[in-house]
């Protein structure tokens, strides 16, 4: 099972993960628990959705913008963006529109190729909880958050850009 | 020049920590090769052909004498005593080690200098004309713009892994130096009607398989929404531009592909959500930016100075020095000096560690501790006294650095290409050798007069030959170096790429090649007609028929 950082420490992970090929077959044997499921899975299911209890997160590939939800998207707990590819880094944009211009307030989780060197800038992009593989070394990827004090920029987690502090 | 404060230092120093932590990961196994590959390349650091070779930031070209004595001392304890300087403005070494690389990084440190994303998917090195701030009628000053960029780019935790490179330009000067319109984004400086300073945008310009020149995405940005412009611009780049194919994923690629305006209305869209926010430039930070590059204490001075003038009578090579690498300044009684650093037998821009501390001195001595490497690959020396002038040329004759071929057929700009750079398809720097040799007269290149003549290895054209007004580049004909000849490149405010002669030539031919090429200028040219200029009235054709002409 990956491991969950959120706050900068282990959590426990509750959410189960639906992965693309995920069919609605699985949808009607599901009652209770956390799943976060393929935007296309929820997009053509959504009455199905709507009549289960459990709770519903969503996944967004890198490849599919923020902007095709078509809901609030605050009444998902948690939105994760997948990183097919560590160097893929669409995703770190369509966080910062998660959360600048679609007004997102809940978790938002960074799923797939997560590793320890890019997280300080997942965080800056307004990444909240993060999925890494089991294997991982839980010393290294923390000390991944620390990499910088300060930066330069308006960003997500510090919209005041340090040349109005400075 | 800019001068780090506590921020800008602890930033570096943060960075040293995790790059130091990244290699050791790597050596031990822990960051495998591709996983490596991206962190290392922001940190500068290429493996090449025979070895390593790291790129060191120039921020837009800008050096002073203290940064460049660090220099020379890094290419004596890490290279082989030499480094070269690069047509982006850059410094760049052969041969560290891997392993020594932290250190090297951290020498650096100590003179305010990094390596910090002069390579990898991310936004490059700032470039622009190396007279900033001294040129005559100059617009604006580019250089606290220039800062401005480097600090919202350095580290911008939204744009790290970009499809591709980006590269950004920025001009304040009337004539255009800093090849403008051919990078991601090229930024003119300019007033309205008010006085006020802004930018005029171009987008989608750049050199390599698919040569663009820029278009412009916006006719006057006000200069308060530069980076919250830049950003949006962008964030359209880092979702839309392809990923699938690194042939077609710069920004240029996009743009042309969606066409200027549906691109422009993509920014848009984003921009109205930043547009005015907290990363909207203030005054305060405008002024804080420009009190590093306020005016140096100038001298009051006469325009002409009568010593200089007897030494131009008497002494012809000095005068041929000063009519070539010379060039007017704003201040009255002060010049601008360009070193050309294209002397024969050295690769074009390679200056060794003896040079480097000789020109640290002399900028120290004659240009207020300052100097500029510009993307033609020579350095500046931007703030000179006009009656130092022949002490420095004395001075500069001791140590080969006073050829006066600044702008002529000679001073060629060429890449490292075949001898050092794995992705060459044909060697670069002995062809640029090879014509120098042939055109080596003061009088035939003087006669032959204002020419560019630029060489890339392969493609990728990191020598520019798209905006050459002759272009070499190194092809690949069945496993055999050959170079194709282009003409008529341009990389001025008039911008335009070269187009291919015809079919390419093997290296024994080139000098040949070059030299009918400009036979028929001399033969052809109308008065004062610049190279450039007789080739835009004569078209290619006669060009192309006397080259391909069958010997009888
Ligand atoms: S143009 Fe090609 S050969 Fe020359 S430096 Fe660039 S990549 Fe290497």
């Amino acid at each position: 099972m990956p491991k969950l950082i959120k706050d900068g420490a282990f959590i426990e992970n509750k959410w189960h993960l639906f992965d693309k090929e995920t069919d609605v077959e699985a949808i009607n044997s599901i009652n209770d628990g956390n799943y976060i499921v393929p935007l296309k899975l929820w997009l053509d299911n959504k009455e199905l959705f709507s009549k289960k209890t459990v709770d519903i997160g969503i996944w967004l590939d890198s490849d599919e913008s923020p902007l095709s939800l078509e809901a609030d998207v605050n009444d998902f707990s948690v939105i994760a963006l997948n990183f097919p590819i560590f160097r893929d880094g669409r995703s770190f944009s369509h966080a910062a529109i998660l959360r600048q211009q679609l007004n997102f307030k809940e978790d938002l989780r960074a799923i797939g190729d997560v590793q320890r060197d890019q997280l300080s800038y997942m965080l800056s992009c307004g990444f909240s909880s993060f999925l890494v593989p089991e294997e991982a070394n839980e010393e290294v990827l923390l000390a991944g958050f620390h990499d910088f004090s300060e930066n330069y920029q308006s960003t997500v987690a510090k919209p005041t850009p340090l040349f109005r502090r400075r | 020049m800019y001068i780090y404060d506590e921020y800008d230092h602890k930033m570096l120093e943060e960075r040293i920590i995790q790059y130091r932590d990244q290699t050791q990961r790597y050596l031990d196994g822990k960051l495998s090769d591709e996983q490596f590959l991206p962190l290392r390349l922001q940190n500068g650091l290429y493996i090449q052909r025979l070895a390593p070779m790291i790129r060191v930031a120039v921020p837009y070209g800008l050096l002073s004498s203290t940064q460049l004595r660090k220099l020379a001392s890094i290419a004596r304890d890490y290279d082989k005593g030499y480094a070269h300087l690069s047509t982006r403005q850059n410094i760049q070494y052969n041969w560290p080690k891997l392993e020594q690389v932290p250190d090297l990084l951290a020498e650096l440190a100590e003179v305010s200098m990094h390596a910090i994303q002069t390579s990898g998917n991310c936004i490059r090195n700032t470039t622009t004309d190396q007279f900033a701030g001294s040129a005559k009628n100059e617009i604006e000053d580019s250089r606290p713009w220039c800062e401005i960029i480097r600090q919202w780019s350095t580290f911008h935790p939204e744009f790290a892994y970009l499809p591709r490179k980006f590269k950004i330009a920025v001009c304040g000067t009337e004539i255009d130096q800093a090849a403008t319109q051919v990078h991601d984004i090229g930024l003119y400086l300019l007033k309205n009607d008010q006085g006020e300073i802004g930018f005029k945008v171009l987008v989608g310009g750049g050199l390599g398989r698919t040569p663009l020149i820029g278009q412009v995405i916006c006719e006057y940005l006000p200069w308060q929404h530069l980076l919250t412009y830049l950003d949006a611009i962008m964030r359209v780049y880092n979702m839309e531009g392809r990923r699938d194919n690194k042939y077609k994923a710069r920004i240029k690629i996009l743009v042309k592909e969606l066409g200027i305006d549906a691109f422009r209305e993509k920014v848009e869209a984003q921009w109205q959500f930043s547009k005015g926010n907290q990363a909207t430039l203030t005054e305060a930070e405008v002024n804080r930016c420009k009190s590093f590059f306020s005016t140096p204490d100038f001298e009051q001075l006469p325009d002409e100075d009568e010593v200089i003038n007897a030494a131009l009578q008497s002494d012809l090579l000095f005068k041929n020095w000063v009519d070539r690498n010379v060039a007017p300044h704003k201040q009255a009684g002060y010049c601008i000096v360009t070193l050309c650093i294209k002397d024969i037998g050295a690769a074009p821009g390679d200056v060794t560690d003896r040079q480097m501390e000789f020109v640290a001195d002399l900028a120290e001595r004659y240009s207020f501790s300052e100097l500029r490497v510009t993307h033609e690959q020579n350095l500046t020396l931007a703030d000179v006294r006009i009656k130092d002038l022949y002490e420095i040329y004395k001075a500069c004759k001791t140590e080969s650095l006073a050829t006066p071929y600044l702008g002529l057929l000679n001073d060629i700009v060429c890449c490292p290409g075949g001898d050092f750079c794995s992705l060459a398809n044909a060697k670069s720097i002995p062809i640029a050798e090879a014509i120098q040799r042939r055109f080596n007269d003061f009088d035939r290149l003087n006669n032959i007069g204002d020419i560019t003549l630029n060489i890339s290895g392969c493609m990728n054209a990191c020598g520019h030959h798209h905006v050459g007004n002759i272009g070499i580049i190194g092809v690949d004909k069945k496993g055999a170096e050959f170079y194709q000849v282009a003409l008529g490149g341009d990389a001025g405010r008039e911008a335009k790429l070269a187009k291919i002669l015809g079919p390419s030539f093997s290296q024994e031919e080139i000098p040949d090649v070059i030299e009918k090429i400009i036979q028929i200028y001399l033969d052809e040219r109308q008065h004062n007609e610049k190279f450039i200029d007789a080739y835009e009235r004569l078209g290619m054709e006669p060009f192309k028929e006397k080259v391909y002409a069958k010997a009888d």
